[in-house]
């Protein structure tokens, strides 16, 4: 099995810690990854991109032009990506970022209010652990369990007593496209 | 075993592991992106109080290299890393150790050129390390990984080569593979050299003058041209040396290919992947990726083009590698070039439209 | 009654000595010149202390770049102004090394200033040694950083002109304010007393290095006789009467004395 996500929002969402909660749990799975973020001022404020890929197999080109899956966070990643996404494939989207929704027929195409939420649960910080659990629910490649032991392995020790609410916002996500 | 774990972190950041790790005396640098993590993965580390490595964030790239070369002619293990720009300041301290002949590892994260450029990934730095970015008849060791693990395992091989030939060697990476995180295996801790090991591997190092031997003198200086050109002819007799001996490729699905790529670092990752949708779509093309680009594998492209009917380079640039590609051909088949400029990187399916009008 | 030669040359008999370190080779240094001179001293200063096989020196480009020629210690040669970056690292990867540079004024105050300046401020424990002979001596007399305001040389051929070509540097003045330096002086050697200082000086500042107190810099106010065209005796007198008034001999800073 082998799922090739790019994850693109505004520096400062989460977007690449998302990516490298996801890569990490597939290492811990004992699956190869990659994690290839969009470098340079980008990730300081612009628009920031993250291309991850988890896979059984050997993977050979971590930059890609199209994806199985698409996680948009922003109006511009939206107008770069949404075609990028492989007929039958997902596309998940936090609507609060979104001014026009994406029109493809062909992909499945999934609404996810996470910042919405989050406001709500007072979980802004880590609205992106919604959409991942929004993610890991269409596509399970890795266990809920592998990701919180990935939290703990890249989490400042200081910062592990808010795993328990990262797993709360992993399992709202997941209840979101439930 | 904690030495086996594996563990996921970025190319740059495996590299400064690895230099720990196999016993690397000092690190000399300048920050510069995509490499920054090098030094920063350094000093967070703090070797000098483990291993006993020196760091040091120098003034310049200018000062880095010329830190190496201090160390460097001193016996020890040293190093730095850069991008593009620095490394281009670096070319006159690359010439002097390469007069001297005295072993030290740059690794080169590329970005685009020419001038200050971008900070994207490019491989347009082929020629500056492979054909003498400096002044004079020398070569640098050129090794290009392709993936994080590479990175890490370079480290040592790089400075086992530049010490059994007294000689720079240099990875060529770029932002690609410095930038991505992917699962590496940390090579095993190998303890630094002692005094006593370090005299006894580095004779000629200017380390003090025991009165028992002449003074050794670190220098690249010789105005007699007679004694020059014999100087030169004796660098000369090891690159033939190391031509011979030290070319590394890898080869990939060539076994019943028609066609094939050339492609080295990150651009043999992009191949790989369109090669697989070539084949897919009924194209026989596999991949013959230089590890050593100097030495260059010129028998291996050579016997390769006895066998296909077409070569395809994908380089990150504007066409470099293909000349190495064409010398070794020699015209018996075509060979054609396909790169993308200024830091964009050529998709997987650009390589396939490649292919297509190669097949055509 | 004559006495033999070999009656008169006896240990009683020696009343001087070529330094231990100081090899035969011939010097290409001109007559007068005043780094045959500072050579000496380093060789007699690396004796006395017991650190021929623990020291590394570090020659420049310029007049002095075959110094590693006539001391009998081991040395790297640097590219130009290059040198204080390779001490850096030699000290630091050899810490129980005695390691220093030999400099001259274009090396090391115009195309090494930064190399100069860094290594200086981090506190190395090197010792630079700067010949300021005010001229570029090896490539025929042109200007240098130190090259003074009205003196002719092959590219002011006019005077030097603030206008045109900037002011002298004051590269020991600069030294001794930042905090790395634990010793910076001036120094010459054109008579027996200064040269007895100038051994002092730099004795001084090996020993700092070796008591990890910081960075020296031992300037050598020096002549270029063939540069500036003058005998060697003239040369020593011109330089006592333009070089001194501007570059003042003594020390700028000792940290053994006060916290400057």
């Amino acid at each position: 099995m082998k799922q090739e996500i790019i994850i693109a929002g505004f520096g400062g969402q989460g977007v690449l810690s998302m990516g490298k909660i996801l890569a990490y749990s597939g290492l811990i799975e004992g699956k190869e990854v990659t994690w290839m973020p969009a470098y340079g001022p980008e990730q300081r404020g612009g628009t920031a991109n993250v291309t991850v890929i988890v896979s059984d197999e050997e993977i050979s080109s971590p930059i890609l032009s199209s994806y199985d899956t698409a996680i948009i966070l922003n109006q511009p990643s939206m107008e770069k990506f949404e075609n990028s996404v492989k007929p039958g494939g997902t596309l998940i989207y936090d609507g609060y970022g979104i001014s026009i929704p994406p029109t493809r027929k062909d992909i499945n195409i999934y609404r996810v209010d996470a910042m919405d939420v989050a406001a709500k649960m007072n979980l802004i910080k880590i609205f992106n652990m919604i959409l991942l659990g929004s993610y890991l629910k269409l596509h399970p490649i890795v266990q809920i369990e592998s990701v919180l032991k990935a939290l703990k392995k890249t989490l400042p020790e200081r910062h592990h007593g808010l795993i328990p609410q990262n797993e709360e916002a992993i399992k709202k996500g997941m209840e979101l496209v439930g | 075993m904690a030495d086996q774990e594996i563990t996921l972190m970025k190319g740059n950041e495996a590299i400064a592991h690895a230099a720990i790790r196999c016993g690397c005396d000092g690190y000399f640098g300048y920050p510069i992106t995509p490499q920054s993590e090098v030094l920063e993965t350094l000093a967070e580390q703090k070797p000098w109080e483990t291993t006993g490595m020196v760091v040091l964030q120098a003034e310049s790239e200018t000062s880095s290299i010329n830190m190496v070369y201090g160390g460097a002619g001193c016996g020890k293990k040293v190093m730095t890393s850069s991008s593009s720009p620095g490394i281009s300041l670096m070319q006159e301290g690359l010439s002097y150790m390469a007069g001297c002949e005295i072993p030290c590892l740059v690794v080169n994260v590329s970005r685009g050129g020419p001038g200050l450029g971008t900070i994207q990934p490019s491989q347009a730095d082929y020629f500056q390390s492979c054909k003498g970015g400096g002044h004079g008849d020398y070569r640098l060791i050129v090794l290009a990984p392709s993936s994080v693990q590479e990175m890490a395992d370079f480290v040592d091989l790089a400075f086992e080569l530049a010490f059994k030939y007294r000689n720079p060697a240099m990875i060529l990476t770029d932002g690609v593979i410095g930038q991505m995180m992917e699962k590496v295996v940390l090579p095993p801790f190998k303890p630094r050299r002692t005094e006593e090991e370090i005299l006894k591997q580095c004779p000629w190092a200017a380390t003090g003058r025991p009165k028992t031997r002449k003074p050794n003198v670190i220098t690249s200086l010789e105005l007699d041209p007679a004694k020059m050109e014999e100087i030169n002819i004796r660098i000369q007799k090891k690159y033939a040396e190391i031509q011979e001996k030290e070319v590394r490729f890898e080869e990939y699905m060539l076994e019943d290919a028609e066609y094939a790529i050339c492609a080295f670092g990150s651009a043999a990752r992009i191949a790989k992947k369109a090669i697989e949708e070539a084949r897919n779509e009924g194209i026989k093309v596999g991949l013959l990726r230089p590890i050593t680009l100097w030495p260059f594998p010129y028998k291996e492209v050579e016997a390769l083009s006895n066998k296909v009917k077409g070569i395809l380079s994908l380089e990150i640039n504007a066409g470099q590698m293909v000349e190495d590609i064409r010398l070794a051909v020699n015209g018996k088949i075509p060979v054609s070039h396909y790169g993308r400029l200024g830091g964009i990187i050529p998709a997987p399916d650009e390589v396939v439209r490649e292919l297509k009008k190669m097949v055509k | 009654m004559s006495m033999d030669i070999k009656e008169i040359i006896q240990p009683e008999n020696l009343v001087y000595q070529k330094p231990e370190l100081l090899n035969d080779t011939p010097m290409h240094y001109c007559p007068g010149c005043s780094h045959g001179v500072v050579h000496k001293l380093i060789s007699e200063v690396i004796a006395d202390m017991g650190m021929a096989d623990k020291t590394v020196g570090v020659s420049p480009v310029g007049c002095a770049v075959f110094a590693y020629k006539y001391i009998d210690i081991d040395w790297q040669e640097a590219a130009h102004g290059r040198a204080p970056a390779v001490a850096t690292a030699v000290k630091r990867l050899w810490p129980d090394r005695l390691v220093f540079t030999y400099q001259g004024d274009g090396d090391l105050a115009c195309i090494g200033t930064a190399e100069t300046i860094h290594a200086l401020n981090r506190g190395e424990n090197i010792t630079i040694v700067f010949i300021n002979n005010a001229i570029y001596g090896m490539t025929g007399g042109q200007m240098a950083p130190t090259t003074l305001l009205g003196m002719k040389t092959a590219t002011c051929p006019y005077g030097r002109d603030a206008k045109l070509h900037g002011y002298p540097l004051k590269i020991a003045d600069l030294a001794a304010q930042l905090q790395g330096t634990c010793y910076v002086t001036r120094q010459s050697v054109h008579s027996v007393a200064a040269i007895n200082k100038a051994k002092r000086a730099l004795r001084k500042a090996f020993e700092y290095n070796m008591a990890g107190k910081g960075s020296c810099l031992v300037e050598m106010v020096s002549t270029c006789n063939s540069g500036w065209k003058l005998s060697p005796a003239k040369a020593n007198k011109w330089m006592e009467e333009n070089m001194f008034p501007f570059y003042h001999i003594g020390d700028l800073k000792d940290i053994a004395n006060n916290n400057q």
